[in-house]
């Protein structure tokens, strides 16, 4: 026993539905709006103190950005213990994914996180494998105390000495890439700060 | 109302093994037991909520734009899920992605609302929700489980054997083999329990 669809009808029904439907959702909308944003920072600000020493600042207040990077300087009340860089790649396997590597201040690398990843599940994917207390060392374990000034941020095939994932070439090469894009733009800044 | 209204979508009419709908966020989202049951339980969410607002609206909209209408409600709900998931449950969003989204066009949502939702009542409506967003979450957890075991040996996270795991089952070809094997297996159940 449907209403008749009269042109009249089928026009108020579908504006009537869609308005209510657009007003709900905005609703839930600004409900969450605050939760969502709160979760994400979160889950950098978690992210930035995997990869840096300890500190005693907010990392993400004072961020800034620099050629597509985005760098979160850690301190310990004025000293610059470590720098969180948020890199990314376009060449992985599955297209786009982004890493946050955490320097010290002379360039070594501290740790490196995957904060946005879509490789193949158990190839690609294991460049986002966290190392267990005490557990077999991950893809992302060799590159902790390396030095990109001595230690080439290039996989072995290429003549480097990163260890590639086996049958995952592209998303190691991929990776590698993306560090030395965070190590070259840390270092230039370095050096404009050493130059003042 | 009798106790197997609620229990029609577990067995009889179960969306995944008997009416084969839903397939796609089927295959995609079991690569876990975890990612299996977070899928089949938001899709429950809208399912009991579509279910229940159509029904009620169902009388006030003309034939012909009915199925414009279904969606517009359907796709509210998911976006509100959506939202609900990014807060509370983010962890499942992000393993879930893009699949979230997708259940506006998952055939199980549209096709009980236009079956069943727009032809009976409230109360039976939501309930045929519950029913059929149980069985497709039982369904989706039982294929997760079994694509994780085989695929590294752990169920829900927790490792039942030490083992590298046979790589093909958490992929696309092992989503297929699985899906297959099950559907064999229900079917022969549900012939010898469903006289």
């Amino acid at each position: 026993m449907a209403k008749e669809s009269s042109l009249k009808n089928m026009v108020i029904t579908l504006l009537l539905i869609t308005f209510i439907s657009g007003a709900a959702v905005g609703g839930v909308y600004s409900l969450t709006k605050d939760s969502i944003a709160a979760t994400k920072l979160a889950k950098v600000n978690n992210s930035i103190a995997e990869v840096v020493p300890e500190f005693d600042n907010n990392p993400s207040e004072e961020q800034f950005t620099q050629e597509d990077l985005i760098f979160y300087p850690a301190k310990k009340g004025d000293e610059l213990v470590g720098m969180a860089v948020s890199s990314y790649t376009n060449n992985g396997f599955s297209g786009r994914f982004d890493i946050m590597i955490g320097f010290r201040p002379d360039g070594t690398i501290h740790n490196i996180v995957t904060l946005e990843q879509s490789e193949t599940p158990g190839l690609g994917a294991k460049i986002a494998d966290k190392q267990k207390e005490g557990g077999k060392p991950v893809f992302t374990t060799q590159f902790i105390d390396k030095n990109p000034a001595s230690y080439r941020l290039v996989v072995t095939k290429d003549g480097g000495d990163v260890d590639a994932i086996t049958a995952s070439t592209i998303t190691s090469r991929a990776f590698t890439e993306a560090v030395q894009k965070a190590y070259d733009g840390f270092m230039k800044l370095q050096n404009e700060q050493n130059k003042k | 109302m009798k106790l197997s209204d609620l229990t029609k979508g577990i067995i009889k009419e179960n969306p995944t093994f008997v009416l084969l709908l839903g397939m796609c966020p089927t295959l995609a989202t079991t690569t876990s037991a975890a990612n299996g049951m977070g899928m089949g339980a938001a899709t429950m969410a809208v399912l009991i909520m579509s279910n229940l607002v159509i029904s009620l609206i169902a009388k006030f909209i003309p034939a012909k734009v009915r199925i414009p209408s279904y969606i517009v409600v359907i796709a509210s709900f998911v976006t509100m899920v959506e939202l609900l998931m990014q807060v509370y449950t983010p962890g499942l969003f992000d393993s879930l992605g893009i699949f979230i989204p997708l259940i506006v066009v998952n055939c199980i949502v549209l096709g009980r609302a236009e079956a069943f939702a727009s032809k009976n009542g409230p109360l039976s409506s939501a309930v045929d929700g519950l029913s059929i967003g149980l069985g497709f979450t039982l369904s989706l957890t039982v294929i997760g489980a079994v694509r994780e075991l085989l695929g590294s040996g752990a169920i829900f996270g927790q490792t039942i054997v030490e083992t590298e795991g046979i790589l093909i089952f958490v992929l696309a070809p092992g989503a297929f083999l699985v899906l297959g094997y099950l559907l064999v297996l229900f079917n022969m159940l549900k012939k010898k329990v469903v006289k």
